[in-house]
């Protein structure tokens, strides 16, 4: 039992060291640029794949492995700074969101890179030479390699605590996390200050990931698994702090180390669980601080315009075609209808928390597919026929949104998208980890209609209908009193609770009704597709609701609605024409965020508005 | 030395600045004066670069430095010291000053701490002392030290007096007759005429974004509609 004890507690500390490289280069990141770097985790899988490369081409021995390792962790560097400089340096001063989503952008192109460089077969690298062995502690035997990276974590924490603290560059460093604005009135060139952070950061993601190579193999699943975790770490640990990572990273490794023993089951769920604890203690994290200026950059929206005669009959037009074409369509058009008014509602409900609300979510996912667990569940455990299944979905949701909401709505900005972000983790992982209830990673199959509705033209309809009176409802709540309220607390929250309004309950209402109308879509979703998985709740769908929003602009009534129209087309053009299909839609993600930071409906309001 | 001609600027939609036009030459104390609102910080924050102009001109020594970034119009010699300080918290006085640290100018003795600390003696007590635990007159002192540091041939000193202490306010009015016998030229915004009397040559009245009179100090003192016009509250 004792050995036992030691190896979990060991094996923590190794991994923790691990955790610790790619968070710390996170946590520098975001104190100086204020950039949360989704792309850190893609950073850490070229790091590997490089190694890979380079120590199995380099000749065997001391210099091919060490040699191989540093130079992998510089040419991540470099790669790192080219994103810097292309993309980040152009978008240091837009939301938050888009940065965030710029970031993902990266990811997915770097994912169809790699699978174009390295293929999809997992790679296996060569042990350490030098820490092949194992070595006895108090008796039990345990990896050299392993014990080598224990040490790692604490040396690369003091090696960066004296370039911080001893050197004028540190110093420049820390002084531009507290107030870039000012460093720059001092004379230090901020650009090439933030450049060099994003090399340091991305060297050490680099270096983690190397790391790695005679531990596990490289895949491409690396990134999206490493960036969850490091997530998990920079908030406990409070954004920007490195002490604060390297605790949270010693926590998050020996949680994960004893959940195996004590919860197999929940491990996944785990390291989220203790996150969303934290951060209701400790809203910044452990060692972390409020932002200096939380309410300084508001920026006041303005009202809704009326839309114009044209405008409106465009508006008809598309619900006319939506009704009246439809008979007319084979079953594959049907299918693609069925799933853009499914999408338009999902958008919609997102655009609900985040225009008018102001809100951020980076964990929409997780309404949509509770729905969609929550009819598939009834129908798999005590078949319950689809009318009861499509009345569960949304209190399914409904009823998360009141949890997650509860908790959500109280932060904002990046803190905000992480705690949606690792909600949606938690629903995600019960629904993968919870064979028993949920088939895991099989799903639930089996989940189709009621007779009267299994023809594809009949569910179109039921589809639409459900679909576009929750939409109209949405757009009616933006227009009604309590709408105005909403917007009010967006715009302006201490006058807003001055005169009397309730800004914390508001905005918990406001969660709650966009979780309904997102589980009445992912009920609907699963009845079309006929079954249910977990990734219906993963990063990615809530990507896919994030950018439907932002395609259409936050700040426009009918964005979500031209958003999901547009994202859904270019989205299933892009997959059925190219196998590339992350690549372009990586591209299509930076273009929209350099290009159209007003989305499309916004662009053509601007438009109009230049016109008139 | 500074030049400000036609300065407009803008915050959203707001019109902040409606041109305003100044200057100061080689050595003399200028004073910014005006209400609340009236765009004495903004006047700076645009002749640094940190609000980006929408009209006019700001020319320093000869160059124009119209819409440069701020980090480049620093390194020509123009230094700026904030209303709030803008102290960095974490850092210790020595590392506040070493961020300010450029390069020495020619025909200026460069600045050194110990340099600094001969003009604010009680900041030498406390080189290893984080910024967030200082008082209020202290930091102000900090932040000036520290834009020092980057040798400057200009400073933009914004409301140097406010919320201080009366001994602190006549030790900052002692320090800049020092930064003028320096040949140090200075701008600074003020609303406490008194400050402004001790230390500057000259006045700018501004109002609304825009100057509406202009003399030396003792003219304004005759002024009295003038300052009963713009200053008064």
């Amino acid at each position: 039992m004792f050995e036992n004890l030691l190896v979990q507690g060991l094996s923590g500390l190794a991994s923790a060291s691990s955790l610790f490289l790619v968070a710390s280069g996170l946590t520098v990141i975001f104190g100086v640029t204020r950039i949360v770097n989704f792309a850190h985790g893609s950073l850490y899988m070229l790091g590997a794949y490089l190694a890979w490369t380079l120590v199995t081409n380099l000749p065997r021995g001391h210099f091919g492995f060490w040699g191989g390792v540093l130079a992998a962790a510089l040419i991540v560097g470099v790669v790192g700074v080219l994103i810097e400089v292309l993309l980040l340096r152009r978008i240091y001063k837009a939301p938050e969101l888009f940065q965030l989503l710029a970031t993902f952008g990266v990811v997915l192109i770097v994912q169809d890179l790699a699978l174009m460089i390295w293929g999809p077969q997992d790679l296996l690298g060569p042990r350490a030479p030098g820490l092949r062995g194992a070595t006895e502690i108090l008796g039990v035997r345990f990896p050299l390699y392993e014990l080598f990276l224990i040490f790692v974590g604490p040396v690369v924490l003091g090696l960066l605590w004296l370039l911080f603290h001893r050197t004028r560059w540190g110093t420049r460093v820390r002084a531009a996390t507290a107030d870039r604005e000012m460093v720059g009135a001092l004379g230090v060139n901020q650009r090439l200050l933030f450049t060099t952070v994003f090399f340091l950061g991305a060297c050490l993601a680099g270096l983690g990931g190397a790391l790695q190579l005679p531990r596990e193999s490289v895949n491409l699943q690396m990134d999206l698994a490493i960036i969850a975790e490091a997530f998990v770490v920079v908030v406990i640990g409070g954004l920007g702090s490195l002490p604060g990572a390297f605790l949270a990273a010693l926590l998050i490794g020996q949680m994960q180390a004893f959940g195996i023993l004590i919860f197999p089951k929940i491990t996944l769920v785990l390291a989220f669980l203790v996150m969303a604890v934290v951060l209701i203690l400790r809203p910044y994290g452990l060692l972390g601080r409020p932002p200096a200026s939380a309410h300084a950059a508001q920026v006041v929206e303005p009202p809704y315009p009326p839309p114009s005669p044209a405008f409106r009959a465009l508006g008809l037009a598309t619900v006319a075609v939506a009704l009246l074409l439809p008979p007319f369509l084979g079953d594959f058009a049907l299918i693609v209808f069925t799933e853009i008014a499914i999408m338009v509602l999902f958008a919609a409900s997102l655009h609900f928390i985040m225009g008018p609300g102001g809100m951020a979510s980076f964990g929409h996912a997780a309404y949509f597919g509770l729905g969609a667990y929550g009819a598939a569940l009834l129908v798999k455990h005590v078949a319950a026929p689809m009318e009861i299944g499509l009345l569960a979905a949304p209190f399914a949701a409904g009823l998360a949104g009141v949890v997650f909401g509860w908790f959500c709505v109280r932060l904002s900005g990046v803190y905000a998208a992480m705690l949606t972000l690792a909600f949606a983790q938690i629903a995600w992982s019960a629904a993968f980890q919870w064979v028993e209830l949920t088939g895991g990673d099989n799903g639930i199959l089996g989940v189709w209609p009621s007779d009267w509705a299994r023809n594809k033209l009949a569910y179109y309809y039921l589809a639409l209908l459900l679909c576009l009176g929750a939409t109209l409802l949405l757009r009616r709540a933006i227009m009604a009193p309590f709408g105005y309220a909403l917007r009010a607390g967006r715009d302006s929250p201490l006058r807003a609770e001055a005169i009397g309004m309730d800004g914390f309950r508001i905005r918990w209402v406001a969660f709650i009704l966009a979780a309904v109308a997102a589980g009445i879509a992912g009920g609907l979703f699963a009845y079309a597709k006929g079954s249910v998985f977990p990734t219906y709740m993963a990063i990615p769908r809530s990507v896919d609701a994030l950018l439907m929003v932002l395609l259409g602009g936050v700040q426009t009534l009918s964005g979500p609605i031209v958003g999901a129209l547009a994202y859904t087309w270019i989205h299933e053009q892009l997959m059925r024409l190219f196998e590339l299909w992350r690549l372009l839609l990586g591209a299509v993600i930076l273009l929209l965020v350099l290009f159209f930071p007003q989305g499309l409906a916004g662009a053509a309001q601007r438009a109009a508005e230049k016109r008139a | 030395m500074l030049e400000v001609e036609g300065l407009h600027a803008h915050y959203g939609r707001a019109h902040i600045l409606q041109g305003v036009t100044l200057s100061a030459a080689q050595g003399e104390v200028v004073a910014l004066l005006g209400r609340n609102g009236a765009g004495k910080s903004t006047t700076m924050k645009a002749i640094m670069g940190l609000v980006r102009p929408t009209g006019g001109r700001v020319r320093f020594q000869g160059q124009d430095v119209t819409g440069r970034e701020p980090f480049e119009i620093a390194r020509q010699g123009l230094g700026y010291v904030p209303e709030e300080r803008r102290i960095f918290t974490e850092l210790t006085v020595m590392e506040n000053l070493d961020v300010g640290r450029q390069p020495p100018r020619a025909g200026l003795a460069p600045w050194t701490p110990e340099r600094v600390f001969a003009l604010f003696p009680s900041l030498g007590a406390m080189r290893a002392r984080p910024g967030g635990r200082m008082s209020g007159g202290e930091q102000q002192m900090l932040t000036i030290a520290r834009t020092l540091m980057g040798n400057p041939r200009l400073i933009l000193l914004d409301e140097p007096s406010e919320g201080l202490a009366p001994v602190i306010v006549e030790r900052m009015a002692a320090a800049i007759l020092e930064l003028k016998r320096e040949g140090i030229t200075v701008l600074l915004s003020e609303q406490n005429l008194h400050f402004a009397r001790l230390v500057s040559d000259r006045a700018c009245v501004l109002e609304k974004g825009a100057i509406r009179w202009e003399g030396t100090l003792a003219a304004l003192m005759e002024a009295e509609e003038v300052r009963a016009q713009y200053l008064s509250v």
